[in-house]
């Protein structure tokens, strides 16, 4: 079976130091290789906000990864994240399906849309200066609402 | 059909207390409604934002008002399809402290 994508954000205090952060990297990079995983990108968001306090934090660095694995690898992951005391909150969300979903729906409205095009006898792409422009649509505020109609 | 249910149990209970209030003038009515009334389009179908992620902030703000609850589907006009993926979105970007549960 193919593997599918995870996507793992955790988020860690604020003052964690950066050796704290690579060990953390460095063991969750030893339990992903272990049960055939890899990691596919990491992203640093590095200090941010919190929209509430989690255990007297009102910040927190945040990371996310992509992983590809299996479901038993995130689920060790996750049961290992959170016995760690460094990591205040992590989430795993599983994204190729819906990644699959996106990319088909994107694909067919363009294929549509140049068909249609090329049925009205125009080339498949659109041209620079050809339809409405984003400043003279009068319509433009209809779409917006307002929030105070029930 | 859920979401047709739902909406129909809103509109007309909204509906309802909008005739109480204005049995005399009927005429008035229709005019109010195309005064005041604007077409709701769901911002996800008109943009084309095929993802709903829960990691964008910005795209999910004007959906969560000051309270913190999510805005409902006969406000923001948002369709049925979209609104299902923006709830998610929302529960998920909740999850990691990028938008607030509740806020007083």
């Amino acid at each position: 079976m193919a593997d599918r994508q995870y996507e793992l954000v955790y988020i860690l205090p604020p003052d964690t130091s950066e050796q704290q952060v690579t060990d953390l990297h460095g063991q969750i990079e030893a339990v992903v290789s272990r049960m055939n995983g890899q990691i596919a990108n990491t992203e640093n968001w590095g200090r941010k906000r919190l929209a509430y306090e989690i255990g007297h934090n009102k910040e927190g660095y945040y990371v996310l990864q992509v992983i590809n694995g299996s479901g038993e690898l995130m689920k060790e992951l996750d049961r290992r994240l959170k016995v760690m005391d460094l990591v205040i909150r992590q989430m795993i969300v599983r994204v190729d399906e819906e990644k699959k979903v996106v990319e088909r729906t994107q694909t067919k409205r363009r294929t549509e849309s140049e068909r249609r095009r090329v049925k009205r006898g125009l080339p498949p792409q659109r041209q620079p200066g050809e339809g409405r422009q984003a400043g003279d649509g009068d319509d433009a505020e209809d779409d917006r609402f307002d929030g105070v109609e029930i | 059909m859920p979401f047709g249910q739902g909406r129909s149990g809103g509109g007309g209970g909204g509906r309802g207390g909008r005739n109480a209030d204005k049995k005399p003038g009927d005429k008035e009515k229709g005019q109010r409604r195309t005064l005041f009334r604007r077409r709701k389009v769901c911002k996800f179908c008109a943009d084309k934002i095929d993802d709903i992620n829960y990691k964008d902030v910005k795209l999910l703000g004007p959906f969560v008002p000051e309270r913190g609850k999510i805005l409902p589907r006969r406000i923001s006009g948002t369709c049925a399809k979209h609104q299902r993926k923006l709830q998610t979105a929302i529960k998920r970007a909740r999850q990691i402290a990028l938008i607030p549960y509740v806020t007083d």
